[in-house]
């Protein structure tokens, strides 16, 4: 199968029932990408497919030919930081570290869903006005878990990032 | 996960042929299914990947909405016609899940979402879902998320979605492709089952039958609520969920459709409720009314007799919000 990661093509010759997150890590070694739960229920494997955050545990890598995927190594590298990636060092954003790189993708597809207009369960109102308060971010980052619950920085880092416009 | 053999439909048609026989299962958001087959509860031979078929689309019908089987969940929520015109709808689809669910999973899949049941899932446990004839480890262990109406002696489970529960008050219709090339529409009352003697079928589909659409009738304005009570304020299934629309007429109630989630293997609605409460002036009296006919035959299993009062309390709640009294 041909996958398209980061902007670069791969062909793979995997078995049909590898999902995405395992031909990320076991086969393409981009390890950046986190195995939590394997059930979408913790958000470490969250990527980018075609712009949009998904649970890439849950979802068949045969099944994303011609999709643009994007993972954490992809958003920036050492000395070539995404500015979300540097918003979690400066507001330390995290403690072990492991569900950072789902967190920081989701954050980035997050913030172009509100962007967008989209509405969450925290919105008042239903008119497209989006005000990312930190009720806000918490509701539309509750598919990703952090077990040293880390939140009010990460919280404050999204924020930061979006007050500065910078994702 | 057992082995299948892997298919990627280029047309409706050729979708529902394909699954006409065998121990096939579509695919499309995946976000269920994969979950299920990871733990080999589902042990499908082949998957046919639906996800390339023309089915993405939110159009204008009539005064109404055909909405793609294919439309994620987010773009769903998001549509402005949705927000503007079925607002319970938005509501129920952001209340269900997470962002990164919401952006695969589709409204078709949606529907066809399986039960949480603890048993369901556990492999090793009896359940008759699962595997026909095995018995209920739900009924006498731990059922607290489980079922309180229409309930029977083979299974306790509820049906998990949320937008589905909306799509009860709102009337949809659900569109079908079949085999043999015949176009079906199901009302939503009609589309899932309650478990009977076969908590393993859960709704009116035949083999192969494909979910192309679902259709809202008319906006229906009046206020449009959906509450929904969980464990945490986020990501957590419905211990007792409603869909409301209602209307006032000069103080009274003109008209009101109340569907219930996390209470039954279906989304729940009891037409008599609503007809207890139109035309009448709103009191905390009248919705206690209505909370006596709703759970009539209401039925606890231990762990969850939790869920009746709470059922009580949400629709009096939901009823007072919408109607303005102050309980």
């Amino acid at each position: 199968m041909r996958l398209t990661i980061n902007g670069v093509g791969q062909e793979l010759d995997l078995d049909i029932r590898t999902s995405l997150l395992d031909a990320l890590r076991d086969h393409l070694a981009l390890t950046g990408t986190k195995k939590g739960c394997d059930h979408g229920q913790c958000g470490a494997c969250t990527v980018l497919i075609n712009g949009r955050r998904v649970n890439s545990c849950l979802t068949l890598a045969v099944m994303h030919e011609d999709d643009e995927i994007t993972t954490i190594e992809g958003l920036g590298q050492p000395g070539n930081l995404h500015p979300m990636q540097e918003s979690f060092l400066q507001h330390d954003g995290f403690q072990c570290g492991y569900c950072t790189p789902g967190q920081i993708v989701s954050a980035v597809g997050m913030l172009d869903e509100a962007k967008k207009g989209w509405p969450s369960h925290a919105s008042k109102d239903l008119d497209g006005t989006v005000s990312l308060d930190n009720a806000e971010i918490s509701e539309r980052m509750s598919g990703n878990i952090c077990r040293c619950s880390a939140y009010p920085n990460i919280v404050d880092a999204i924020r930061d990032v979006n007050e500065k416009g910078a994702a | 996960m057992r082995p299948f053999d892997y298919t990627r439909a280029t047309a409706p048609q050729e979708a529902a042929a394909m699954a006409a026989a065998g121990a096939t299962k579509f695919i499309a958001g995946g976000t269920n299914l994969l979950d299920l087959m990871k733990l080999q509860v589902e042990t499908p031979e082949k998957l046919v990947d639906v996800t390339r078929l023309p089915m993405k689309d939110i159009v204008a019908e009539g005064d109404g909405l055909k909405i793609g089987a294919l439309v994620p969940n987010s773009d769903l929520a998001a549509d402005e016609r949705v927000r503007r015109d079925y607002p319970v709808l938005s509501r129920a689809l952001l209340a269900g899940a997470s962002g990164q669910l919401r952006n695969k999973a589709t409204t078709g899949g949606n529907l066809l979402q399986r039960t949480r049941c603890y048993y369901f899932y556990e492999t090793s446990a009896r359940c008759n879902k699962r595997e026909p004839g095995s018995g209920c480890d739900a009924i006498g262990g731990f059922n607290r998320i489980h079922a309180i109406l229409g309930t029977s002696d083979a299974c306790i489970a509820t049906h998990p979605s949320d937008m589905a529960v909306a799509m009860r008050a709102l009337d949809a219709e659900i569109e079908t492709l079949t085999p043999d090339g015949a176009t079906k529409r199901h009302p939503i009352a009609d589309f899932h089952r309650l478990p009977g003697d076969t908590p393993n079928v859960e709704t009116v589909l035949s083999p192969g039958e494909l979910i192309t659409a679902v259709h809202l009738p008319a906006p229906l304005g009046g206020t449009q609520i959906y509450r929904k009570v969980r464990d945490r304020a986020s990501y957590a299934f419905a211990l007792v969920s409603i869909a409301a629309v209602v209307t006032m007429d000069a103080g009274k109630i003109g008209t009101v459709r109340l569907a219930f989630g996390g209470v039954a293997h279906k989304p729940w609605r009891n037409e008599a409720v609503e007809a207890a409460l139109a035309g009448e002036t709103p009191s905390a009296a009248l919705f206690d009314k209505a909370a006596d006919i709703l759970l009539a035959e209401a039925k606890g299993f231990g762990e969850n007799d939790f869920k009746i009062p709470l059922a009580r309390r949400t629709l009096a709640a939901v009823l007072a919000e919408a109607t303005g009294v102050s309980l």
